[in-house]
Parts: C-alpha cells; sequence; structure tokens
C-alpha cells in the first residue's frame, strides 16, 4: 500500500546549518520570524513545526560560542503565540524532563492543548549536566545512567496527571448551578525513587487527551524508551540506508511492548537545496556548505574533536598531526554533538586524516565533508521523487525538514515540493481532521489514554 | 489615571459562570481570552491581569473544597497571555506566576518571549502561592499547612516572611537575567564569522538562599529591556516586596485614609530599599458590580449571592452601583496618591464592557483617562522609561568562575 507522506518544518535552530551571514537571513528572535514560518509550513499543509531546546548557551575554551545563531525564545510561550496565528499545524516543543517539575510541564502542554484546539506536542528530551544545572534550583544533580529512568518516569508521571481528569467533569449547567460532576476532580498520587507527589491536576482534560509524544534519543535505551512511551521519533537517521536499518530496528521493537507499527512515526530531520536543475542544487548546496563551515567554524570543530584550544592554526592547511586530547573535561559544553566526538576521538581523528589524504582536502575541507552534506540536494522533481521513494521503501515515515535561511527557506519547498507530492497523490491536499493527532494518523485516546505507565508494566 | 482589569474565569463572583452571557464551557479556550483581551483593549486599559495557581482553586484559601457548584479548573496564564496577545495591539498582559516552586530561569524567558510576541507589552505578577497542598503537587519542599487562625504565630511570620524574601530573590534573577544579554549584543558581524558580540553577555552569577543561577538568559533581551514586575499585598511583608522589587503594587484599601496610608508604608519602604526616586505604581484594586443604577447592582449581587449560597466578601472593596459613582471613588482615591487601579469584574463580560463602555467615557469626560494609546509598549502607558542594561557599563569578565 503507498504510504501517505508527513511532513514537519523544524524552526532552525542554534547550530551552524543555520546561514546567518545570507542576505536574505531574517531574526531569530522576533515573533515575526516564528509567525512567518509557521504560517509557511501551514500553508504546505505540514503536519508540524517544531522547535528545539537549549536551557545554557554553549561555550568553548571557557567563553560563550559565538560563531552560531545565539538566543532563542521560551518554547511554550512562543508555540502559545503561534496557536493564535495559525488554525491546523502542530506546535511540536522539546522540553527538557531534568530541569522541570510533572505538575508544570504536565499542565503546561494541557494548557497549550487546550489554547490551540489539540495541536500540541512534546519532544522528551534528558539531560544530567551540571554545566546546565547551574541555571536551575535543582543544580547538576543527576547520575547520567540515571536519566533515561527519570525521563521514563517523567513521562508516566505527567501522563498520570493528563488522565487525571475523565474529560465529563466539567458539566457548566447554569441552571442546576453544578459546573462539575464531581468534588475536587483530578486526583492523583505517584511514588517511586524520583517523584513523591499527590494533590489535584488542575486542568481539565485536552482536546488530545495528552500532546503528542516524540522522542529523540538514538541509543539502545533511548530506542526502547521510544518503543515504549513515543507516537513518533525524531531521528537523524536521513539517508537511505541507515534511515532503512534505523526503521526496521525501532518498529521491530515496538510488538515487544504490545503496540503495532503504525503506532510509532518515524521522523528523521533533514535539510534539502533546492535548484532548477540537478547540477544547479548541487552547486549551491557546495556553497551553502561552504557557508555553514565558515573557517572560524571549521575551526572550532577541530577543537572540538582534538579537545584542545588551537591557537595560530591554520584551517586552510592540514589537520593537526598530533592525536586528539582524550579526557573527561572536555572544552566544549552545552552542546550534545560532542558526544559523539569523545566516543573514540582518536579514531576519529584517524578517519577524518584518512579523508583528507584520499582527497587532498584541506582541513576546513574535512569539516564540510564531514558534517555538512545535505539530505535531499536537486531539482523540485527529483527531491520530491527522492523523498517519496524513502518513505515508500521505509526509510522514514516523513521528514521533519530544517531550512538553512530563517525564516524564508522553507517556502520554495512549499512553493515547488508540496505540489509535486500532492499529484503523486503522497501527500495530503489539505487538512483532513483538527489535531495534530488526526494530522498523524494517530488513532484519538479514549477517555483516559491507555498509559504509558500501564504499558511499561506490562 | 491607569486602568487595569483583572481577569479571573468567568468573573470574580462564584456564581458569575451561571449568568446570562456568561460562557462556562469556553473558559478552557483560546477564544474566549481572546475576546476579553480585545473587549478590555477597545476600553483603551492599560492592561490586564490573569490569576493563576498552581491547585485547584477552593473557597477556603488553605487547601482544597468538595464544591461542585463553582469553577475549577484553570489553565497556565503565561500562555493564555501569549495565545491572546497577537489578537491585541496595544493593551499590556500581565499573568501571574507562582514564585515558591517554579524556576526562575524558566519564567525569566518566558515572560521576556512573551514580551517578544506581544512586541513589548509583557509583565509578569509574582504570587508566592506556597500551600501545604501545592507543595504536595511538587514533592521536594515542605510548606508547613497554614490555618488562618495561626497566621500570629512568630513561627508562621517567619515563614511568610521567608517566603517573600524569596520572591524578591526571584524577582532579582528574573530581572538580571532580562538584562544578562545588552540591547546591541546580536552583531552577525561576517568578516569576524561571529553572531554575537559575547562581551556583552553576562553571567548573572545570582547566589542566594533558595537557588543560585549562573546565567546569561538563552533569550536575548526583550524588547521593553525590564518587562514590568507587579504584585499584590496587604500588609507590611508583602509592602516591601513591592517596594523593593516591583514597578506596580496592587493593594485593598478600605477607603481614602487607607488608601494614603497604604501608599505612605510604600513609600518609605522604597525609601529604605534605596528606591526612592524609582517609579512604583501603587494602584487600588476594587471589585465591580455595576449597572444603571446603584438599586440594580445591588440588586444583582444579591441575587448572584443567593445563587452562591454565600455572601461574596473579598479582601478588596466591594462596588456596587454606577460607573459615574465608581468614577467618583476613583477619583478621591487618586487624590490620595494612588496612580491607578486594578478592577476586578465581578461577572465577565457584562462588569467589563461596563468598564469599557461606561467607566472609561466618564473618567474621559473628566480628562482623567486617555482617549487614545499614546505609547506602544506597556512601559510606555506606564510612562517608565526603558531601562538600560545594568551590566552595560559593567567592565566585563568572561569565564568560567575560579
Amino acid at each position: 500500500m503507498t504510504k501517505q507522506i508527513h511532513l514537519a518544518a523544524h524552526f532552525p535552530g542554534v547550530n551552524n546549518t543555520t546561514v546567518w551571514s545570507d542576505p536574505g537571513a531574517g531574526s531569530h528572535i522576533e515573533f515575526d520570524s516564528f509567525r512567518q514560518f509557521t504560517q509557511t509550513a501551514e500553508r504546505g499543509k505540514f503536519d508540524f513545526m517544531f522547535l528545539a531546546e537549549g536551557l545554557r548557551l554553549r561555550e568553548q575554551n571557557g567563553k560563550i560560542y559565538d560563531l552560531d545563531v545565539v538566543g532563542r525564545p521560551d518554547t511554550f510561550t512562543i508555540l502559545a503565540g503561534l496557536a493564535a496565528v495559525t488554525e491546523h499545524i502542530g506546535l511540536t516543543g522539546t522540553i527538557n524532563s531534568t530541569f522541570n517539575e510533572p505538575y508544570e510541564v504536565a499542565r503546561q502542554f494541557a494548557s497549550l492543548d487546550h489554547l490551540s484546539g489539540g495541536r500540541a506536542a512534546w519532544n522528551v528530551v534528558t539531560s544530567w549536566d551540571a554545566f546546565t544545572g547551574e541555571n536551575f534550583r535543582r543544580g547538576g544533580y543527576l547520575a547520567q545512567s540515571d536519566r533515561y529512568a527519570r525521563a521514563r518516569t517523567f513521562l508516566a508521571t505527567a501522563t498520570e496527571l493528563w488522565d487525571s481528569w475523565d474529560g465529563d467533569e466539567i458539566l457548566a449547567d447554569a441552571g442546576t448551578g453544578q459546573f462539575l460532576s464531581t468534588p475536587a476532580p483530578g486526583a492523583f498520587r505517584h511514588q517511586d525513587a524520583f517523584f513523591d507527589i499527590a494533590g489535584h491536576f488542575n486542568v481539565p482534560r485536552s482536546p488530545q487527551g495528552r500532546p503528542v509524544i516524540f522522542q529523540a534519543g538514538d541509543s539502545d535505551e533511548g530506542r526502547d524508551f521510544a518503543a515504549v512511551s513515543a507516537d513518533a521519533i525524531f531521528s537523524r537517521h536521513s539517508t537511505l540506508e541507515a534511515g532503512q536499518a534505523f526503521y526496521a530496528d525501532v518498529k521491530g521493537r515496538l510488538p515487544r511492548f504490545g503496540r503495532t507499527r503504525d503506532e510509532l512515526l518515524i521522523l528523521p530531520a533533514a535539510t534539502f537545496v533546492l535548484g532548477d536543475t540537478d547540477a544547479e542544487a548541487a552547486e549551491i548546496a557546495r556553497e551553502v556548505r561552504r557557508a555553514q563551515v565558515s573557517p572560524q567554524t571549521a575551526l572550532m570543530f577541530i577543537e572540538q574533536l582534538w579537545n584542545t584550544e588551537l591557537r595560530d592554526f591554520d584551517v586552510d592547511g592540514p589537520l593537526p598531526a598530533f592525536d586528539p586530547v582524550v579526557s573527561d573535561t572536555l572544552i566544549s559544553k552545552g552542546r550534545a554533538s560532542v558526544r559523539q566526538f569523545a566516543k573514540d576521538p582518536v579514531a576519529l581523528a584517524g578517519e577524518w586524516r584518512a579523508r583528507a589524504e584520499a582527497g587532498n582536502l584541506s582541513a576546513r575541507d574535512v569539516v564540510i565533508e564531514v558534517t555538512g552534506r545535505q539530505s535531499f540536494i536537486g531539482s523540485a522533481e527529483t527531491i520530491a521523487g527522492t523523498i517519496n521513494e524513502f518513505v515508500q521503501a521505509d526509510a522514514a515515515d516523513g521528514y521533519i525538514l530544517v531550512p538553512h535561511i530563517t525564516p524564508g527557506g522553507l517556502t520554495p519547498f512549499v512553493d515547488q515540493v508540496v505540489p509535486l507530492l500532492q499529484e503523486r497523490g503522497v501527500f495530503r491536499a489539505d487538512y483532513t481532521g483538527a489535531t495534530l493527532r488526526d494530522h498523524l494518523g494517530l488513532k484519538p485516546l479514549g477517555r483516559r489514554g491507555e498509559t504509558i505507565a500501564t504499558r511499561a508494566a506490562s | 489615571m491607569h486602568l487595569a482589569v483583572a481577569l479571573d474565569g468567568a468573573g470574580w463572583h462564584p456564581a458569575a459562570w451561571r449568568e446570562d452571557g456568561a460562557q462556562p464551557r469556553r473558559l478552557f479556550t483560546g477564544g474566549y481570552w481572546s475576546e476579553l483581551a480585545q473587549q478590555a483593549e477597545r476600553g483603551l486599559l492599560d492592561f490586564l491581569t490573569i490569576e493563576d495557581g498552581l491547585n485547584l482553586q477552593s473557597d477556603d484559601h488553605f487547601r482544597a473544597d468538595p464544591r461542585t457548584d463553582r469553577v475549577r479548573g484553570r489553565l497556565d496564564a503565561v500562555l493564555i497571555a501569549a495565545r491572546t496577545a497577537p489578537a491585541t495591539r496595544h493593551i499590556g498582559f500581565v499573568p501571574t506566576v507562582i514564585t515558591a516552586y517554579t524556576e526562575p530561569f524558566h519564567v525569566s524567558k518566558a515572560i521576556a518571549t512573551l514580551d517578544y510576541v506581544s512586541s513589548g507589552r509583557a509583565g509578569v505578577r509574582v504570587q508566592v502561592g506556597a500551600r501545604a497542598d501545592t507543595a504536595a503537587h511538587f514533592g521536594r519542599r515542605e510548606s508547613p499547612p497554614l490555618r488562618r487562625d495561626r497566621l500570629d504565630d512568630p513561627g508562621v511570620r517567619r515563614q511568610i516572611a521567608e517566603n517573600f524574601d524569596e520572591a524578591a530573590d526571584y524577582v532579582e534573577v528574573l530581572r538580571r537575567l532580562w538584562d544578562s544579554w545588552e540591547d546591541d549584543a546580536e552583531i552577525r558581524d561576517v568578516a569576524t564569522g561571529r553572531f554575537i558580540d559575547r562581551d556583552k553577555l553576562h553571567y548573572i552569577d545570582f547566589e542566594g538562599r533558595w537557588f543560585s543561577v549562573r546565567g546569561p538568559s538563552i533569550t536575548p533581551r526583550p524588547p521593553q529591556g525590564q518587562p514590568v514586575v507587579a504584585a499584590l499585598g496587604h500588609g507590611g511583608v508583602p509592602y516591601r516586596l513591592i517596594a523593593r522589587s516591583a514597578d506596580i503594587g496592587f493593594v485593598t484599601p478600605r477607603d481614602r485614609a487607607h488608601a494614603a496610608e497604604i501608599v505612605a508604608d510604600i513609600r518609605a519602604e522604597q525609601a529604605s530599599a534605596g528606591r526612592a526616586g524609582q517609579a512604583v505604581h501603587v494602584f487600588g484594586d476594587v471589585v465591580v458590580f455595576l449597572d444603571e443604577s446603584e438599586a440594580a447592582a445591588v440588586a444583582r449581587k444579591q441575587r448572584l449571592d443567593d445563587r452562591a449560597g454565600t455572601d461574596y466578601r473579598s479582601d478588596a472593596l466591594i462596588y456596587t452601583g454606577t460607573a459615574a459613582g465608581l468614577a467618583d471613588l476613583l477619583e478621591d482615591w487618586q487624590a490620595a496618591g494612588l496612580s491607578g487601579f486594578r478592577l476586578r469584574p465581578a461577572v465577565l463580560p457584562h462588569d467589563l464592557t461596563q468598564l469599557t463602555e461606561r467607566l472609561v467615557p466618564e473618567l474621559q469626560r473628566r480628562g482623567l483617562f486617555r482617549t487614545a494609546y499614546e505609547a506602544g509598549t506597556l512601559r510606555g502607558l506606564l510612562g517608565l522609561p526603558r531601562p538600560a542594561s545594568r551590566y552595560a557599563a559593567a567592565v566585563t569578565i568572561q569565564g568560567p568562575r575560579p
């Protein structure tokens, strides 16, 4: 059966994907940028828009990192503002489960779901670092090994709060004077190693019952967490082969948790470069990659892998001849991607050198090669064809697109690629449902959703 | 004269939701709040406030009650404000946040973001909100149960004073984080590849008894620089918080003499906090039942009280009468030193509409209230200058603490 493609738009975040130096680049903080971006996605009938989050500005060599976009809004507040200027599109926010409390987060998502008429989604992320903790009451308290355990129980607890109202408590019967059908609704009690809370949740059941749940972790533990708890995965595997392997792995985990394949969507993040022809797109893609990896940015990447400050280093020359500094202390802080570097930096540096040698590449060229390649490059026809091919070949259920220009970078995709996908009958011509669950093809939850806690226990 | 309206559910009277014109089934929708905000904006009001709490509403101030005939349940006030602001152009938004259980870092960026969403019309009303049943929703702090008959015990008094000290620290962190980016920190300098001038970003390094916050904020300095901070107070301890930390104090005078007394108390606290020269607005709170005649307003309140099964009481003065009579009262109290009023409509939308369609024209006739919005930001409407960042002139030393 031909699958329907799901499309989403990631408001470009604070990494070097965003070419802020482009003359067409706009603000990353003014509300108009978010409005324009999200309304463009809605015009393209996208399933949802997506926002990342970071709770401490990044640092390198003990200084605030200044080469990428810095600064972002509060996730909940900007999504609530966007609910006012859109009607259909889902609103997915990344919220950290480590530096928040279940009562407050459950309340904010339930509020957002009410205020958007059932369009809220939560990308659940975790962290443990003391670096971020310095901004919060708790400080850095969580053992790394506990972070998924706490995230799991956080989500289970939030779900108990969402399920603490059945949905039929509010009568609002002016004649009889009964506002509630039952006294003191929303009763809950939750006790485990992380949370010991009880009382009454004060937001009535929201249109979707609870927000759609996204998960982004890639480790074995993260995949299990998603297979148990999530409605969708925000993955990084956007190529055909890696996508298929990830897709098969995660979908294969579902039966163990009593779930079917259509209950969890796999949506990789993907970048794109459109041209009038494939050749033109390839040329633009090369230029974009060079803009994304300025000489200064190239140096920062090399320092991150070598884990040391490199003074007077020429990025147009060869990579450093010495091996990276292997240490538990990293010079780059607040950046998840650096953990990939830290796994085996010496081996990875060897791979980079081999690439440089094979292609006769400068240090900067290597960084451009290893960090910059866009997922989809070509004419609108080519990109539409590739996306459809990948989805039909079970490399994904759709893609979360990350344009490199804010806020206008999505416009050519919506104008040129979306109509081709609609012509092929693999993407909606208009919204057919009201909620994000509807857009994603997820079954509505009953009065009390089948709870994540119950599933995890079975 | 400055005017604000305090929005809460279907109105401040517990039977408000049963009135004709009330929309109790829409209390949890964005459209309900947008319509109220637009109505308030038609009356050229300075701002609206939105009540909030991290527990079910209750007739008992200290614990949950079993009533089923009152509005129960509420949405997050900051999110209501953000959902509503784009539907308006001039009016300010001052949602309530609870300080006892929330993170100042999160709230600082939320209010900064509300300021971006509203193009400079954000404020925040801080409320301590410490209750035993709310503490149990968070589980990591003890709040010993408070009882009305124990409020004068030394231990209880100390605890309340500490809660307000924590609120003052909380506001200090909000304000430092709003200042932690200088206005011109974003430079987009293509030649050097730098998006920001990091010397214009500042660690706030707040260390206090209840929390420590390193900073800087993740959100750039909001359009107003410093969104407006408000607090409600009924006595010495909260007056000190207003004087130390707020731009606006909401107070509850019984009469003109009491209003003068409160203003004097707050000015004295301001002086001892070293803020004598700074503008701190003192707004009188009044619950309003407004009709064409005083008799009609009194009769309406009686009817509502009968329906609710209790005589409505409030911490604030309850005014039942005509718009002209209310204008007399406000004019009289203004002479005692109040610079504005936060009016609490007993019933929505009825008493809000009376405010915008009767009271405001009456005040305009008397030359006491604006006839058009004169500024684009909430600070502007309140006559508050846009402050420079406290860090702007500071010598900057970047890098981790030793």
